[in-house]
């Protein structure tokens, strides 16, 4: 049996996040046999054949003029459609913004379970079991899926894309589309960027986050200024946020969103436990804070006892240092 | 207008969670129970457009054991008029079953908004509120950041990444709130006293065969402990060798 896999793209790009999961469902078919078969909603094909290297083995394009942006009842019914045409025992999504508000419509279309956000997947018998995080990260679950086929979003930068150089191109095949925009009851007008450039704190490979220590919101500059050394996103603590000091986007942990950078660089963070839970799956952290007792010391790989004044200009100017002689 | 608001009843997360014996479940001892924290927003923003409006109902609803009655009672003094107490001793991870009875309930109602918080702190999913649109038939948009009603149609923003989608929505229309759409208000000692004589109504539920199946609920691995680098401007030195030639990070 195949597995069906949406792919996502925004201004005519596909998302790196779908060669994630595109990435996953060719390892999965490798033990479970069958094609991998991806479905597009956009308005012409955005180079989908290209993604043969990332795993696809063939792609359903869902065409349309209306869908250059997301438009959620017209995708929710095509990839239903898709599922139809090539009945797959799994459905893959990422775990993005479209994916997290596509995939339960299409989960509801089909009367069937998701497992939402997912970690990690294997097979066991046969059977498919999704690990994923609940209580922002303070314990994981795995489930199993009662019911064909099943649904999963996975979360971004966890599950590894394949660089496929030599595989065959993806067969790119249309996918009769019923879409009417005027029954669109929620449509899209336009998208409107807050943070142009920036990769977002879910795809962020480095975060560097500042939290009540910084004493004040014109503090945070220091915070940017060692981001933008590092090519890094900045987050923020739920006592800054609160406080108005940073926007909501910006909160890492349980009320605000669960992070898994390479690398999280936590300053002036005390580390309540809604915090740790929201980033304590990054693969590496560093904390920076003058309590020597502070409960994120207790968590972090590396940890610098200094004042975040003090310390964090040095640091910006290290790192800047190694940047110009590379 | 009538507006419905659905609630989670979840584990306050200052929770440190301890898996139950049966090694599928939250251990539910010494935890404190608190209405999901995005439900705020949905309620806050339904009562505010009832005072704006000046007229209409707020209906909150949850699905859940005896217990969940505190929370609505919680809701009841923040000012909505009655709560639908859906009881159900089964509380199974599974969104879709959930999402069955509430829409079952919801349709007769005719709301013209039915709100839900953007996600529950507890399992995550985030997959309810979509998935009532979806069995009713219903616009909706997830992750709401900023709402403002006018007339039968609403203007709507959701947060994504790097950005946000600005949307025309038609009502009757599903809307789940994202932190930072208003500031909930606190029940006041007026509320909570006009709170006890507003109506609970029960009705027994059952959630139909399972879709998603919970093998195993457990800690995730302990971190490896780490180490203090140094100290003040010391230290820098050292972090950045260590991030450089040990982790392969910078």
């Amino acid at each position: 049996m195949s597995l069906l896999v949406f792919v996502e793209q925004r201004d005519g790009k596909v998302r790196a996040v779908s060669r994630e999961a595109l990435g996953e469902a060719s390892r999965l078919a490798a033990t479970l046999g069958g094609p991998v078969v991806g479905v597009c909603c956009a308005p012409a094909d955005p180079g989908l054949a290209a993604l043969g290297s990332a795993g696809a083995d063939e792609i359903l394009l869902a065409a349309h003029a209306d869908f250059a942006l997301y438009r959620p009842g017209g995708y929710a019914r095509a990839v239903a459609a898709a599922a139809e045409v090539v009945k797959p025992r799994a459905i893959l999504f990422a775990a993005s913004s479209m994916g997290r508000d596509l995939a339960p419509r299409v989960a509801a279309r089909l009367g069937v379970g998701l497992a939402a956000d997912c970690t990690a997947v294997d097979v066991d018998g046969g059977k498919l079991l999704a690990t994923r995080p609940v209580y922002a990260g303070k314990a994981v679950e795995r489930v199993a899926f009662p019911r064909t086929p099943a649904m999963l979003s996975l979360r971004p930068k966890v599950f590894t894309a394949i660089a496929g150089d030599g595989r065959a191109p993806a067969a790119v095949k249309p996918l009769a589309v019923e879409h009417d925009p005027a029954s669109e009851g929620a449509r899209v007008e336009k998208v409107v960027a807050t943070a142009a450039g920036k990769a977002d704190l879910t795809e962020a490979e480095i975060i560097v986050s500042g939290g009540r220590g910084l004493r004040g919101p014109e503090n945070f500059k220091m915070i940017e200024e060692l981001a933008e050394a590092l090519g890094a996103t900045v987050g923020a603590s739920r006592a800054v946020v609160d406080a108005g000091w940073r926007p909501h986007a910006d909160q890492v942990g349980q009320t605000g969103k669960t992070v898994s950078p390479k690398l999280y660089v936590a300053i002036a963070i005390s580390g309540a436990i809604q915090h740790l839970a929201g980033m304590s799956s990054s693969r590496c952290i560093v904390a920076i804070n003058k309590d020597a007792d502070a409960p994120i010391f207790k968590i972090a790989d590396y940890g610098l006892v200094g004042d975040a004044f003090e310390v964090v200009p040095a640091l910006t100017e290290a790192v800047r240092r190694l940047n110009a002689h590379v | 207008m009538l507006q419905a608001v659905c609630i989670k009843q979840v584990a306050d997360t200052e929770t440190r969670v301890k898996v139950a014996p049966d090694g599928k479940t939250l251990d539910p001892a010494g935890v404190t129970w608190i209405q999901n924290p995005y439900d705020e927003f949905a309620l806050e923003q339904a009562l505010r457009i009832r005072e704006k409006l000046g007229a209409g109902e707020v209906v909150v609803l949850s699905v859940g054991g005896s217990g969940v009655q505190s929370t609505l009672r919680n809701a009841l003094a923040m000012g909505a008029d009655r709560a639908i107490h859906l009881k159900t001793d089964v509380v199974a991870p599974d969104s879709l079953a959930v999402a069955r009875v509430l829409a079952a309930e919801l349709e007769p109602m005719s709301a013209g908004l039915v709100w839900f918080g953007k996600q529950a702190v507890d399992d995550d999913a985030a997959q309810v509120g979509p998935m009532v649109a979806e069995l009713l038939r219903l616009p909706c948009v997830t992750v709401v950041a900023e709402m403002e009603l006018e007339g039968e149609r609403a203007k709507v923003e959701r947060e994504i990444e790097g950005g946000r989608e600005a949307y025309e929505v038609r009502l009757p229309a599903v809307l789940a709130a994202e932190k930072g759409l208003n500031e909930p208000r606190y029940a006041s000692l007026k509320g909570i006293m006009a709170a006890k004589k507003k109506p609970i109504e029960e009705k027994s539920v059952t959630l139909g065969e399972p879709n998603l199946e919970r093998v195993s609920l457990s800690l995730p691995p302990p971190r490896g402990s780490g180490r203090i680098v140094g100290q003040g401007l010391e230290g820098v030195e050292v972090l950045v060798r260590v991030l450089r030639e040990e982790a392969k990070l910078i």
